[in-house]
C-alpha cells in the first residue's frame, strides 16, 4: 500500500511541477493545487497510513499519530486562501494587462522565452 | 540593581529624550537645544554623583560593572562599566556634547529644522555614551551600529546637498562594514574567552593571544576600529563627511565618534597588544595616516577639509602611540586624545564661524580677518598653536611625549633614525598647516569679492570656543596638577594594571625629544614659507591620486556585480523562476540521494493491509493526474478533473483514519471550485496551444524536470514511510484529556497544544480574504463568457431553490453541531466556518447574489475581526491569569438534554477560528461573485481594459 500512495504523490507532483511550468495563470493555478494535494498526502502519510484507528480518545485500541494530520488540517486551509489569492491575482492581471501570461505578455511572444537565458 | 542605577540612566537618558527633544523642537525652534542641553546637563549632574559616591567609597580606580541577565543562554548581557577610561570618555562625551550643542543653537540657520537636528544629536551622544559604557561586547557592537546610523543622519542633515548624501552614504558604507567585521571579531573574541564580558575578557590576555584564532580576531577588530577612526587605508571617508553642519563635524568627525576606534584600541590593549602582528599592523596603519593626513592637509584650501585631514593625521599619531605597545605610550595615546578632542573641536568651531560670517570656507579668498573679529582670531591662534605643539599649550606636552616614546621604540621598527626623522617631518608638517590655518584666514590680504560688512558673531558661539581653548592653555601650564589624577586613572583601566610612573612636567631638560619638537616648528614655518612651489609640485605629482576614486570603481564593481547575479536568476518573468526553484531543489535532492550510504528503502513492516477498493481509487487518481495534464487547456473539464482528485484525497483521509482532514477537504473542494468556475467566467476558456514545433523542445524540458520531480518525491516518500522510527504521537494522545480537556486530539493539538501556530495561520487567512478583497476593488474585467453561473441566478431552478432554502437551516445547525462538538468528536472551528461558508454559497448561487445579500447580510469583515479578537483575547485572557499565552483552561459541566460537557477555554478559542474561516470563505466567494454587477457599469462607460 505505501509503494501505491508514494507513486500516488509521485503522479500528483509530476503533474503539479508540469502546469506550473505553463505560461498562462490557469493551468499555474490548477498546478500549484495539484501540488499542495502532493503535499498535504505527503505529510500525512508521514504520519503513517493506518485503517480504524482515528486520533478520538476512547474509540479504539491503537490510534493515528494526530500531529501530522494537525498539520495538514491547517494546511489545507491556507492552500485554500492561497489558491483564492492567487486566482485573484490571475484575474487582476487579466484585467490590467489584457492577457493571462504569467509574466503578462501576449501570448505571441510568449512562447518564445521559455526558459532562463542561462 | 534596577535600571534606575545613575550609569545606565546615563545611556538611556539621550535616547528616551530624542522624542521629547524632537517635540519641543517642533513647538518652538529654541527648545530643541535647551531641551537637548538639559538632558546633557541631567548626564553630568549623574556622572558628578556617581564619581563622588565612588570616591566617598574609596573605589574611584576600580571598575564598576552592572550586569542584568538578558539572553543568558548566548551569552549576551546588558551590561555596563564604569572603569577610568568609560569615565574619562564619558566626560569628554558629555562636556564637548553640551559645548556642541550651545555652539549649534546659534549656528544652525532658521530654515534648518532643529528638531530634527538637536533629535539625531541626542540618538549620537546615547549610542556614543553606550559605547564606552557597554560591559558586555556584543550590546557594544550595538551601540557602535548605531553611532554609524546616527552619525548619517548628522552627515546627511542637509539633504538636500549632493555631497551630503554622498558623504553620509560613504560613512555608512565604511563603517558599517567595519562594524561587520567587529561583530565577526568580538563573537570570536568570546569564543576564545569563554564570554563577552570585559571582566573575563579583560584578565584572558594570554589565552587570546596564545589562541590561534588570535590573528583572525586581532584583523576583525582592526577592521573595525580602523574603519571608524579612519585609518589608512579607511581614512578617505572622513574628509567626505565634512559636508555635514560644522558642529557635527566638531563633534562626531574629530572629538568623539572617530575616537571610538581608539577607546577599542584601548579598552582591547591588555589583551591584544604586545605581540608582532599587533606592531605591525596598528603602528603601521597609525604612522602611514599620521604622514599622509598630515601632508595632504597642507595642500587642502579648505579650511574643515584641511582640519579634517589634520583630524586624520592626528588619529594616526594616537593610533600610532597605541601601536607602540608600551606602557609610557599608552598614558601618551590618552592625552594626546584628550588634548586633540579640545584643539580640534574648537578650531572646527572657529571654521564654522568663520564660514557663518564671510560665506566661505576657501583659504584663498580669505585673508584679513583678524582685524574683523579679533576674539575670534585670538582664540584661533592659541588653539593651532596648541595643534602645532608650541610649548605652554596642552598639544606640546602630549607631543613631546610622542617624539620621546618614538625614539624609546625606534628599535622595533628596524633601524634606530628612520622612525624618529618619520614622526618629525609629520610634526614639520603639522606646524606648517597650522601656520596656513592661521595666516591665510585671519591674516594676509583678503580677496576683493569677499564681503566687507564682517563682525564677531554672536556670543554664545564663542562662549564654547572661550571653555575649549581656556582649557588648552590651563592644561598646558598646569599638567600634572589638572590631569595628572585623570589620566592615572585612564591609564591604570587601559592597561588593566598599576599605570606606569610619569611626569607631566613642561621642562625635561635638553633631550631627543625637545630636539624634535624645535626641528618640527622650525622646519614648519620653512615649510610653509615655500608653500608655493611645494603645492606646484604635489598638484603634479600625489594630488591626482584619489582614494575616492577608488571607492566609488569599487562601488560601481559590487553594484554590476550583484546585478549581473540578480539577474541571471531574477528577470521579473515567473516561468524562469519557478524552473530555476524546480530545478535546485532537484539538485539539492539528488545530492541528497547520492550523498546517503545506508539502504534506502526499509522492509515496510508496518504499512497498511492492501485492499484492492483502495488500490483501484488511487490508481484512478493517478490516471486523473495524467489526465488533467492532457486536458488542462480545456479549461472547464480540467476544473471537473481536479475536483475527482480532490474527492479522491478526501475519501484517502477517510479511508486512513483522519475523519477531520476529510471533513475539511470535502468542504474546501466545494469552494475552491466554486471560486474557479466564478474566476473562469473572466478568463479565456481555453489555454492556448503549444503546438507549434518551436516549443517542443521546451514542452519536453518540462516534462523531463516534472517527472523527475514525481520520481524523486515518490523515492523520497516510500524511504521513510517504509521504515521504522518513532514519533512523538504518544504525548499527545496522553496529553489530550488531562492536559487539553478534548477527546479529539486533532483538534485540542490546533486549539491548545499548537494554538499559538493556528493563530498565526488564521491571521494569513484572515490577510489572504483581505487582500482578495483589496484586489478586487475596481477591477475592471473584459465582459464574462456567458454561462449560466455568470448571471448570477440559474435559470429555471425552481426546484433548487426552493430546497436550498429548505436546506440553509439545517446546513446552519449541522455547521453549529461540528463546531460544538469538535473538542471531542471529528469537527471544530475550521470545518465548521467551511461548512457553514459553502451552504451560504449555495444560497447565493441559487437566490442569486443580490437578493441573498439583502436576507442574509453576513457581516463578513466583522466575523474576521470578531474571530481574531476572540483567540486573541483567549489568549491573553491565561497571560492576566498568569500562563503563558493560550494555556487551555476546562471544567465539567451538566447540560441538560447535552449531558455531561467538559468545556474548555480552547473552545472560546476554536469560536474565534471558526469566525475567521466563516468570514474569510464567504467574503472572498461574494466579491468573486459580485464581479458579475461591475459589468455593466464597465461597459456602458466604454473603458473596458484592453
Amino acid at each position: 500500500m505505501s509503494i501505491l500512495f508514494a507513486s500516488l504523490i509521485g503522479f500528483l507532483t509530476a503533474a503539479g511541477v508540469f502546469l506550473s511550468l505553463r505560461a498562462q495563470t490557469f493551468p499555474v493555478v490548477l498546478g500549484l493545487t495539484l501540488l499542495s494535494y502532493a503535499v498535504n498526502l505527503f505529510l500525512f502519510g508521514m504520519g503513517r497510513l493506518k485503517t480504524d484507528a482515528a486520533a478520538v480518545l476512547g474509540n479504539s485500541a491503537s490510534y493515528t499519530d494526530p500531529l501530522p494530520q494537525a498539520l495538514v488540517l491547517t494546511a489545507i486551509v491556507i492552500a485554500f486562501a492561497m489558491t483564492a489569492f492567487v486566482i485573484v491575482l490571475a484575474l487582476k492581471t487579466r484585467a490590467e494587462l489584457g492577457n493571462d501570461h504569467v509574466d503578462g505578455e501576449d501570448d505571441a511572444s510568449a512562447n518564445e522565452q521559455g526558459g532562463p537565458s542561462a | 540593581m534596577s535600571l534606575l542605577n545613575p550609569i545606565v540612566l546615563i545611556v538611556l537618558l539621550p535616547f528616551l529624550s530624542a522624542p521629547f527633544v524632537a517635540w519641543f523642537g517642533g513647538k518652538r525652534r529654541r527648545a530643541a537645544a535647551w531641551a537637548a542641553a538639559a538632558v546633557t546637563l541631567l548626564c553630568l549632574a549623574l556622572l558628578g554623583g556617581v564619581i563622588a559616591q565612588f570616591i566617598a567609597q574609596g573605589r574611584l580606580a576600580d571598575a564598576h560593572v552592572i550586569g542584568f541577565h538578558w539572553m543568558p543562554s548566548i551569552g549576551l548581557d546588558f551590561a555596563f562599566r564604569m572603569d577610568g577610561l568609560s569615565l574619562l570618555f564619558t566626560g569628554l562625551i558629555l562636556i564637548i556634547g553640551l559645548l556642541v550643542i550651545v555652539y549649534a543653537r546659534y549656528y544652525l540657520a532658521l530654515q534648518d529644522s532643529a528638531a530634527r537636528f538637536f533629535a539625531s544629536l541626542m540618538l549620537f551622544m546615547g549610542a556614543m555614551l553606550g559605547i564606552v559604557l557597554s560591559e558586555n561586547l556584543i550590546q557594544m557592537v550595538v551601540f557602535w551600529e548605531l553611532t554609524s546610523l546616527s552619525s548619517f543622519l548628522l552627515i546627511s542633515f542637509w539633504q538636500h546637498r549632493k555631497e551630503a548624501r554622498y558623504g553620509a552614504r560613504m560613512a555608512l558604507a565604511v563603517t558599517g562594514f567595519g562594524g561587520l567585521a567587529l561583530l565577526g571579531g568580538v563573537l570570536l573574541l568570546g569564543h576564545v574567552a569563554g564570554s563577552y564580558n570585559l571582566s573575563v575578557i579583560l584578565e584572558a590576555g594570554d589565552e587570546i593571544r596564545q589562541s590561534p584564532l588570535y590573528l583572525p580576531i586581532l584583523l576583525l577588530i582592526l577592521l573595525g576600529a580602523f574603519t571608524k577612526s579612519a585609518q589608512f587605508p579607511f581614512h578617505f571617508w572622513l574628509p567626505n563627511a565634512m559636508a555635514a553642519p560644522t558642529p557635527v563635524s566638531a563633534y562626531l568627525h574629530s572629538a568623539t565618534m572617530v575616537k571610538a576606534g581608539l577607546f577599542l584600541l584601548a579598552r582591547l590593549f591588555p589583551v591584544l597588544s604586545g605581540t608582532n602582528e599587533w606592531l605591525l599592523l596598528v603602528g603601521g596603519a597609525g604612522l602611514i595616516t599620521f604622514l599622509l593626513g598630515a601632508y595632504t592637509a597642507l595642500f587642502k584650501h579648505d579650511l574643515k577639509g584641511l582640519l579634517a585631514y589634520s583630524t586624520l593625521s592626528h588619529l594616526g599619531l594616537i593610533t600610532l602611540l597605541f601601536g607602540f605597545g608600551t606602557p609610557m605610550a599608552a598614558v601618551a595615546a590618552i592625552f594626546h586624545l584628550i588634548n586633540h578632542a579640545t584643539f580640534k573641536a574648537s578650531l572646527f568651531m572657529v571654521a564654522g564661524i568663520v564660514d557663518h560670517e564671510t560665506g566661505t570656507r576657501d583659504m584663498r579668498r580669505l585673508g584679513g580677518l583678524a582685524r574683523k573679529m579679533p576674539h575670534t582670531a585670538a582664540l584661533a591662534i592659541v588653539a593651532a598653536s596648541a595643534m602645532a605643539g608650541v610649548p605652554l599649550l596642552n598639544g606640546f606636552l602630549s607631543k613631546e611625549m610622542f617624539f620621546s616614546e618614538a625614539v624609546d621604540v625606534a628599535h622595533e621598527f628596524g633601524s634606530n633614525w628612520a622612525l624618529p626623522l618619520l614622526v618629525t617631518l609629520g610634526g614639520v608638517m603639522s606646524v606648517a598647516y597650522s601656520i596656513r590655518f592661521i595666516h591665510d584666514t585671519f591674516f594676509g590680504t583678503p580677496s576683493p569679492d569677499l564681503p566687507t560688512e564682517i563682525h564677531e558673531p554672536h556670543r554664545g558661539m564663542r562662549i564654547p570656543i572661550d571653555v575649549l581653548v581656556f582649557v588648552c592653555l590651563a592644561v598646558g601650564l598646569f599638567p600634572a596638577l589638572l590631569v595628572g589624577g585623570l589620566l592615572t586613572l585612564a591609564a591604570g583601566a587601559v592597561l588593566n594594571g598599576p599605570p606606569p610612573h610619569f611626569s607631566l612636567a613642561l621642562w625635561h631638560g635638553f633631550n631627543a625629544p625637545l630636539m624634535m619638537s624645535s626641528i618640527a616648528l622650525a622646519g614648519g614655518l620653512l615649510m610653509y614659507l615655500s608653500r608655493r612651489p611645494l603645492t606646484r609640485w604635489h598638484e603634479n605629482s600625489f594630488g591626482r591620486l584619489s582614494a575616492r576614486a577608488v571607492y566609488d570603481r569599487l562601488m560601481a564593481l559590487m553594484q554590476i556585480a550583484a546585478e549581473a547575479v540578480t539577474h541571471r536568476f531574477d528577470q521579473g518573468r515567473m516561468q524562469p523562476m519557478v524552473l530555476w526553484t524546480t530545478g535546485v531543489a532537484l539538485i539539492a535532492g539528488l545530492i541528497g540521494f547520492l550523498s546517503y550510504q545506508a539502504p534506502l528503502f526499509g522492509n515496510d513492516s508496518l504499512a497498511a493491509p492492501f485492499d484492492a477498493l483502495t488500490a483501484t481509487g488511487m490508481i484512478i487518481m493517478m490516471g486523473t493526474a495524467v489526465w488533467v495534464v492532457n486536458q488542462h487547456r480545456q479549461r472547464l473539464f480540467a476544473l471537473l478533473l481536479m475536483s475527482v482528485l480532490g474527492l479522491g484525497v478526501s475519501l484517502l483521509f477517510i479511508r486512513f483514519s483522519a475523519p477531520d482532514l476529510a471533513l475539511t477537504q470535502l468542504s474546501v473542494e466545494v469552494i475552491t471550485v466554486i471560486l474557479m468556475l466564478l474566476a473562469l467566467r473572466y478568463l479565456p476558456q481555453q489555454t492556448s496551444s503549444e503546438r507549434d514545433p518551436k516549443d517542443r523542445p521546451r514542452i519536453r524540458r518540462d516534462a523531463v524536470i516534472a517527472v523527475l520531480s514525481g520520481v524523486g518525491i515518490a523515492l523520497f516518500t516510500y524511504a521513510v514511510m517504509s521504515r521504522v522510527y518513532d514519533t512523538i504521537a504518544g504525548y499527545f494522545l496522553a496529553n489530550s484529556l488531562t492536559e487539553g480537556g478534548g477527546h479529539n486530539v486533532v483538534n485540542v493539538i490546533l486549539v491548545d497544544f499548537r494554538g499559538y501556530d493556528t493563530f498565526g495561520e488564521i491571521s494569513v487567512l484572515a490577510l489572504a480574504a483581505l487582500g482578495v478583497y483589496a484586489l478586487l476593488q475596481g477591477m475592471r474585467l473584459p465582459p464574462a463568457v456567458s454561462s449560466p453561473i455568470a448571471s448570477g441566478r440559474i435559470a429555471h431552478a425552481q426546484l433548487l431553490q426552493t430546497v436550498t432554502r429548505l436546506l440553509l437551516p439545517m446546513t446552519l445547525m449541522f455547521g453549529i453541531y461540528i463546531l460544538l462538538r469538535g473538542h471531542n468528536a471529528p469537527g471544530g472551528g475550521f470545518i465548521a466556518g467551511l461548512i457553514i461558508a459553502s451552504a451560504l454559497m449555495t444560497q447565493y448561487l441559487a437566490q442569486g447574489i443580490d437578493s441573498s445579500e439583502r436576507a442574509l447580510s453576513v457581516p463578513t469583515h466583522g466575523a474576521i475581526a470578531l474571530g481574531l479578537f476572540l483567540a486573541l483575547a483567549t489568549g491573553m485572557g491565561s497571560i492576566v491569569l498568569g500562563y503563558p499565552f493560550l494555556t487551555s483552561a476546562f471544567t465539567h459541566l451538566h447540560l441538560p438534554v447535552v449531558g455531561d460537557v467538559e468545556v474548555a477555554s480552547a473552545m472560546l478559542f476554536d469560536l474565534g477560528v471558526f469566525f475567521v474561516v466563516m468570514g474569510a470563505s464567504v467574503l472572498m466567494l461574494t466579491q468573486m461573485a459580485k464581479l458579475t454587477r461591475v459589468e455593466p457599469t464597465a461597459q456602458t462607460s466604454g473603458q473596458v481594459a484592453k
